[in-house]
């Protein structure tokens, strides 16, 4: 396994301060996008549909980007830590308002048909189980927490390899067939659970062995 | 398309008719690909003509017809009716044919004639869907009703929509319709009808039977594995706040019609 010979730079894509809040506005453009053409009728003839699968799609995609991070810095040595709250709280939004859509304009808020789903679907309660584990995650993301919690934040914060585990099958579960947008995704997901155990392994191999 | 000559037919629906461009442009045909817009898109290289329709099987006067003589033979009726998909939306669609029981007529069934299968056409150069890959079903699609089922006056051979000739992507040119079950039963692009004992595959039933049924009547008390089949969403209702949700009606609203086929059969189980 290479050195982390740059972990600990931290690199800057933009050079002033607050750019994670710029790049946090930057990540919430494309729900912000839908949602305009939703409202004006512009999202074809299933527009909730496409609105609800098009924030899941982020939310994935988000969770991926946060995930890649480490990997990325231990194989390649380029340091994105600095922006890794920031994908994981797009993340976290992007499956808010997915949730919030499917319940308040797919299913209008009607509870005996939401209660029935998230107790009788697998599909729904593996999605919901993956929003409420990333719900003290969110909470967590600050310096405040990290400092509060030490090392406890470490250890809550390895949900998110169960998260991803979730994620992977919910998005499986969402086509119909297997298809190539959402075995890739899942198999992504599905990689970067597996490259932390593995890597874990290692390192508990490496201790072991010194 | 070309014009097709049609008179208004029964059993029309009172709804709100579903725009030509949504009929068109939001389409299940995994022939084409996976997307609903794949069919619109991606069929261009499909030729409908020369095509031609067997009827076969247990029937005592086998044929194999073109489909243009075919159109000629049967009067043609428009039919407004509501089409419910298996994924809880759903359109209303004036869709021109003929009654699949014109056509059998012809045919005669046999006595031993119990159900009619149907099997679609296999062409991967034209059909980019059918090239294989992940998303691939098993191809013919084939689909199947009871003789009864099949019989029935509502049951419709369609050959065109909005009084032209089926487009490509809604099963051009000759395609099954059936509105009180979901639209999957609806098989587009027919080359062979058979007569035939005993109950035949069906292509989604085959793929994956927790959540497609032989029979796939509309019945919003049996919910598909992954979502409540008691409302639809109304395709083309306009925007997030164009309050495009509906209940579903039993039998899709055919049940005066159509619950009579089924008698005390247990609908949970058969579905």
């Amino acid at each position: 396994m290479p050195r982390l010979t740059k972990a600990g730079r931290t690199r800057t894509l933009l050079p002033w301060r607050g750019e994670t809040m710029v790049l946090m506005a930057v990540g919430l453009l494309p729900a912000a996008l839908y949602f305009w053409y939703g409202a004006h009728d512009r999202l074809g003839p299933d527009p909730v549909n496409v609105f609800e699968r098009w924030l899941g799609l982020w939310a994935v995609r988000f969770l991926l980007a946060a995930l890649l991070v480490t990997p990325l810095r231990v194989v390649s040595g380029i340091s994105l830590l600095r922006y890794r709250r920031m994908l994981g709280l797009l993340a976290f939004w992007y499956a808010l308002m997915h949730v919030s859509v499917y319940v308040a304009l797919d299913q209008q808020g009607n509870l005996a048909v939401l209660w029935r789903d998230i107790t009788h679907r697998p599909f729904l309660m593996l999605g919901f189980a993956a929003f409420v584990l990333l719900v003290p995650l969110a909470l967590t993301s600050n310096d405040w927490s990290i400092r509060k919690l030490g090392r406890r934040w470490g250890r809550l914060h390895q949900l998110v390899y169960g998260v991803a585990v979730l994620v992977a099958v919910h998005f499986l579960l969402a086509f119909k067939t297997y298809n190539a947008t959402s075995v890739s995704y899942a198999a992504a997901l599905t990689g970067m659970v597996l490259w932390r155990v593995i890597f874990l392994v290692r390192a508990r191999i490496r201790r072991a062995g010194s | 398309a070309e014009a097709l000559h049609t008179r208004p037919g029964p059993f029309q629906a009172a709804e709100k008719t579903t725009a030509l461009q949504d009929v068109t442009h939001y389409n299940n045909f995994y022939e084409f690909g996976l997307d609903k817009t794949d069919p619109s898109t991606r069929s261009g290289q499909f030729r409908p003509r020369p095509w031609t329709l067997s009827v076969e099987g247990l029937v005592a006067h086998p044929r194999v017809w073109d489909i243009d003589a075919l159109i000629a033979a049967m009067p043609l009726e428009e039919r407004l009716y509501r089409m419910r998909c298996v994924e809880a939306w759903s359109m209303v669609i004036p869709w021109d044919g003929f009654p699949l029981a014109s056509l059998l007529a012809l045919a005669e069934p046999l006595g031993s004639a119990r159900y009619v299968a149907f099997e679609s056409v296999v062409r991967p150069a034209e059909m980019p869907g059918q090239t294989g890959g992940l998303d691939s079903l098993a191809w013919p699609y084939v689909e199947g009703l009871r003789l009864d089922e099949a019989m029935h006056p509502l049951t419709l051979l369609a050959v065109g929509l909005y009084g032209e000739t089926l487009p490509n992507q809604n099963g051009a040119p000759v395609r099954l319709v059936v509105p009180w079950k979901y639209g999957f039963k609806g098989i587009k692009s027919i080359t062979r009808i058979r007569l035939v004992e005993k109950m035949p595959p069906t292509t989604w039933n085959q793929m994956n039977p927790a959540e497609y049924g032989f029979f796939a009547n509309v019945n919003p008390d049996v919910d598909h594995p992954r979502w409540s089949q008691a409302s639809e969403r109304v395709i083309g209702a306009g925007g997030f706040f164009g309050g495009g949700r509906k209940k579903t009606l039993m039998f899709n609203g055919y049940g005066a019609q159509v619950a009579g086929l089924y008698g005390t059969m247990n609908l949970s189980r058969f579905y």
